[in-house]
């Protein structure tokens, strides 16, 4: 007799009742403590579940009787690969097969889906969403698989300790009998929720740490991935926003008649960022925007160039900052210290270009709530921003998160300034037909929100021995968290900690350490961009250390290793680059090899770049060795492809990339002036990941700020030039 | 009105002249499959084949497309095609997924007009479409792996 049949009948007689549907499945709301932090709890949990005041009901897996298990993913898939990384951790400890399991997107509930790093708030950024969810989605597959143990056991009379999961079945060794999970879900889902569970010990992973497939391949190689531009509503209007040329511009007049005329075009309306027309699709809508007459009142309007405003900065550099850090007396040993080293260093604004151009798709409902379709990272923020804009409550906006073709950053707005467009437009224009904002590349281009400019001046002076004696850091630049929420929560003393984050936080053992920051006012919008302050601090310091090697005559790997007898993990990073990538071995001429290291959101990634300087000053990135220390290595092929993709983001910066200004206005607006790293410059790639069983951390960032400093040091290998300025066009 | 031959079928569009192809296929025939990453044949977002050959259909007005059959995304087939996306899936090469329709369709452009390229001659080829994941380590192994499979007769 088959077991199939044993469980089908047994299942029915004990726990159908009249009225319950036959396919009802297995949802689970889990208790789980909102303040749960990763490290919190190993393995095994007994005893931290214990601020039962703080529990709140959580939704994360659901395992229906079709035998397939859905889980619902928090954070927003946008290329790092969470929906792999949170439906593997559900899976392991679960013991579902890996391709029974789906993902699909939770709806913005700060409640139950929260980052738990971040309180009570729903979002992704900080590469946190695997280091939050670590343990939480363990627990949701864990209580999930205890439940269905439990449910076979009453089912066949036996004892659930004698039971075992594996492949999306429950069975008895040694017995024959055995159920999958779908022909388990209805009964399972009659019984209570575990508070405990147990989780595995690493030891026994079957998914986590293996290069388990992405789930979002094949929409993403077949065409059917949903973005944000591919929603259709019914009766929908396609509108579009002609923004002021120069940020902190003030409407004056407009005349939107030859833009109503325009074929397609139904609506024009000022809104707070300009001026919107609403038409039947996305080419009569730029069709119509192209023929608005508009007048801006600049009078308050940025009106500087970028040479100007690194002018100002530069001046800033001359006077002492805000202490960010300050170990021993840095300013005293300068002061007497001969030959001191010194360098300035400049970092252009830069904009996030995603491949996919911003934008929002919202619907109005009779009761006044709103529907929205977009690449949501912030969905907390941007439900209250949006109640607001609209007069109602925060619960009354439905996000419903999409894929996002990108962000780095972008789309985690601290003011939801894309997403409170939408709804803007949605207001002007009475709310009668749902709306898709869409923003042009030369919106998205020249929309502000970009990664700052920065200076950086940095001194130092140095022992006999070569070693430093002290080093003074100043930084220059525009707050990204001024008068944003999270302004209280990152300022510490006035510092705004994402300024500074990488430069006080210098790993080398330094005797006089001090970090300054001025911090400036423009009226340029700016924004977190793909791995925050290290994307100017890791370049600034890791190629002065290298500076200050070649004054010490010493060999840069060597000249590191001496100063990180307190950063264990720098330096395993340090030298496995350093064996991997051949440091040291001869080079042809006209090549050479720079390395640097640098932790970000607490990832630690090491990098040997190769280069070639050709004639008049062109170069090449050959080959990338690639050292990352993540903690446990959830999914090795996805740290692969950050590494590979982080670091290519960042080598963008140090070709080519940068916003620049002219009287005021941003001057690139497409990829043609907006140049960005092509197929034919990107460098092979190899990636060694350490061994570890320290709590995940993320690998969205930490590339991307370690390839800019590992190139400039290489090309000063060849040059014996500084390069202190990025972009680097000529070596 | 405009009869356009598309993955194999006729589709009528009324569509000013120089609306397009872009906007055509995704705002008014609802294949959005095919993305908007410039608007100016910068990024290669767009790409889709006309008589088998990779264009941007962002700078192409419908009123210049003519009878030339236009393969998209959604309607990739045939033998150079199905190699290209089973080593893009082998190879896990997208990560936001966006710029994909287009690297997969100027992959298969690519070789099947030379099915035998050099590692340089993809790394040239593949140029012209940006992809902002920099997923490019991998675009170039798929190039690679979907060419060696074809001339092994492994795909069918
Ligand atoms: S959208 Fe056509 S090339 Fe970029
Ligand atoms: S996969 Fe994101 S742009 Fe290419």
């Amino acid at each position: 007799m088959s077991s199939d049949v044993i469980v089908r009948n047994v299942s029915r007689r004990a726990f159908l009742s009249a009225g319950l549907k036959a396919a009802a499945g297995l949802t689970l709301s889990l208790a789980l403590p909102v303040q749960a932090k990763v490290g919190d709890a190993g393995p095994g949990l007994a005893g931290t579940d214990k601020a039962a005041a703080e529990l709140a009901p959580n939704a994360f897996v659901r395992i229906g009787a079709d035998d397939r298990v859905t889980v619902v993913a928090k954070h927003l898939e946008m290329g790092q690969g969470t929906y792999t990384g949170l439906a593997t951790l559900v899976a392991e400890e679960l013991d579902a097969r890996w391709d029974q399991v789906d993902v699909i997107s939770a709806p913005a509930d700060a409640k139950r889906y929260n980052n738990l790093l971040w309180g009570a708030a729903q979002g992704t950024g900080g590469s946190t969403a695997i280091a939050n969810s670590y343990e939480q989605m363990r627990r949701a597959g864990a209580a999930a698989r205890v439940m269905l143990l439990e449910a076979a056991a009453r089912i066949w009379g036996v004892d659930a300790q004698t039971l075992s999961a594996q492949d999306g079945r429950v069975f008895k060794p040694g017995t024959g009998l055995s159920a999958s999970f779908g022909e388990l879900a209805d009964a399972a889902s009659r019984l209570e929720v575990p508070v405990e569970v147990v989780l595995k010990d690493p030891a026994q992973f079957r998914l986590v740490g293996h290069p388990v497939p992405r789930k979002d391949i094949a929409a993403k190689i077949n065409g059917s991935a949903v973005f944000t531009q591919d929603i259709q509503r019914p009766g929908m209007r396609t509108a579009m926003i002609a923004r002021a040329p120069r940020f902190g511009a003030k409407l004056k007049s407009f005349d939107g008649e030859k833009a109503l005329a325009s074929s397609g075009v139904r609506e024009v309306h000022a809104v707070p960022s300009g001026i919107a027309v609403i038409a039947d699709h996305f080419w009569a809508a730029k069709t119509g925007r192209d023929v608005l007459r508009i007048e801006w009142d600049e009078s308050a309007a940025f009106d500087a160039g970028s040479e100007a405003v690194f002018k100002d900065y530069a001046t800033l550099l001359d006077k002492p900052g805000l202490p960010a850090r300050s170990d021993g007396d840095a300013n005293e040993a300068l002061k007497d210290a001969q030959g001191v080293v010194r360098a300035d260093y400049r970092f252009p604004f830069l904009a996030h270009a995603a491949m996919e151009t911003l934008g929002c798709v919202i619907e109005q409902q009779n009761d006044g709530s709103v529907d929205m379709w977009y690449g949501a990272q912030m969905q907390t923020g941007d439900q209250y921003a949006v109640s607001k804009v609209l007069g109602i409550r925060p619960d009354q906006v439905r996000i419903h998160t999409l894929y996002a073709g990108g962000s780095f950053g972008r789309r985690a707005n601290p003011f939801s300034d894309y997403v409170v467009e939408a709804a803007e437009v949605l207001k002007a224009s009475g709310g009668k037909t749902p709306i898709k904002l869409v923003w042009t590349r030369e919106d998205d281009t020249r929309g502000g929100w970009y990664r700052a400019a920065y200076m950086h001046r940095i001194e130092a002076s140095l022992e006999s021995d070569g070693k430093p004696a002290a080093w003074r850091n100043r930084i220059v630049g525009q707050s990204i968290v001024a008068g944003t929420a999270f302004e209280s929560g990152m300022t510490r003393k006035g510092v705004d900690v994402t300024s500074v984050e990488g430069a006080a936080t210098l790993p080398y053992d330094i005797p006089n350490l001090r970090v300054e920051l001025h911090t400036t006012k423009l009226p340029v919008p700016i924004q977190w961009w793909r791995s925050v302050g290290s994307t100017h601090t890791a370049y600034a310091t890791e190629t002065f250390l290298d500076l200050l090697a070649r004054e010490a005559g010493q060999d840069p790997v060597d000249y590191r290793r001496a100063l990180l007898g307190e950063s264990p993990r720098h330096l395993q990073v340090l030298n496995l680059v350093a064996e991997k990538g051949g440091w040291g071995k001869p080079l042809a001429k006209g090549r050479g090899r720079g390395v640097a290291v640098h932790e970000s959101f607490n990832s630690y990634v090491a990098m040997v770049a190769e280069v070639t300087v050709k004639g008049s000053g062109r170069y090449s990135v050959d080959r990338v060795v690639v050292a990352v220390d993540c903690g446990v290595a959830v999914n090795p092929d996805i740290i692969r492809a950050q590494m590979e993709g982080g670091l290519g983001y960042g080598l963008s910066t140090v070709l080519e990339s940068e916003i620049t200004f002219a009287d005021g206005a941003v001057r690139e607006s497409n990829f043609h002036d907006y140049t960005v790293l092509r197929a034919n410059q990107m460098p092979e790639v190899e990636v060694h990941i350490v061994p570890s069983a320290e709590a995940p951390t993320g690998v969205g960032e930490p590339a991307t700020p370690v390839i800019g400093p590992a190139v400039a040091n290489a090309l000063s290998s060849v040059t014996g030039k500084r390069y202190l300025q990025l972009p680097i066009r000529r070596a | 009105m405009y009869e356009l031959n598309i993955n194999g079928a006729s589709h009528r569009v009324d569509a000013p002249a120089d609306m397009p192809l872009l906007w055509v296929l995704r705002d008014l025939l609802g294949l959005t499959g095919t993305k908007y990453g410039c608007g100016i044949a910068q990024c290669g977002a767009c790409t889709v084949l006309i008589d088998g050959v990779a264009q941007r259909s962002c700078v192409l007005p419908v009123s210049a497309v003519g009878d030339g059959a236009i393969t998209t995304i959604e309607g990739l087939d045939g033998k150079v095609g199905r190699a290209v996306q089973s080593a893009w899936e082998a190879l896990s090469v997208p990560q936001c997924g966006f710029c994909q329709s287009g690297q997969i369709l100027a992959a298969t452009s690519l070789l099947t007009n030379n099915p035998t390229p050099s590692d340089a001659q993809i790394a040239e080829g593949m140029s012209g479409n940006i992809c902002r994941c920099c997923t490019y380590v991998r675009i170039g192994k798929a190039v690679r792996k979907a060419a060696d499979d074809l001339t092994q007769g492994a795909v069918r």
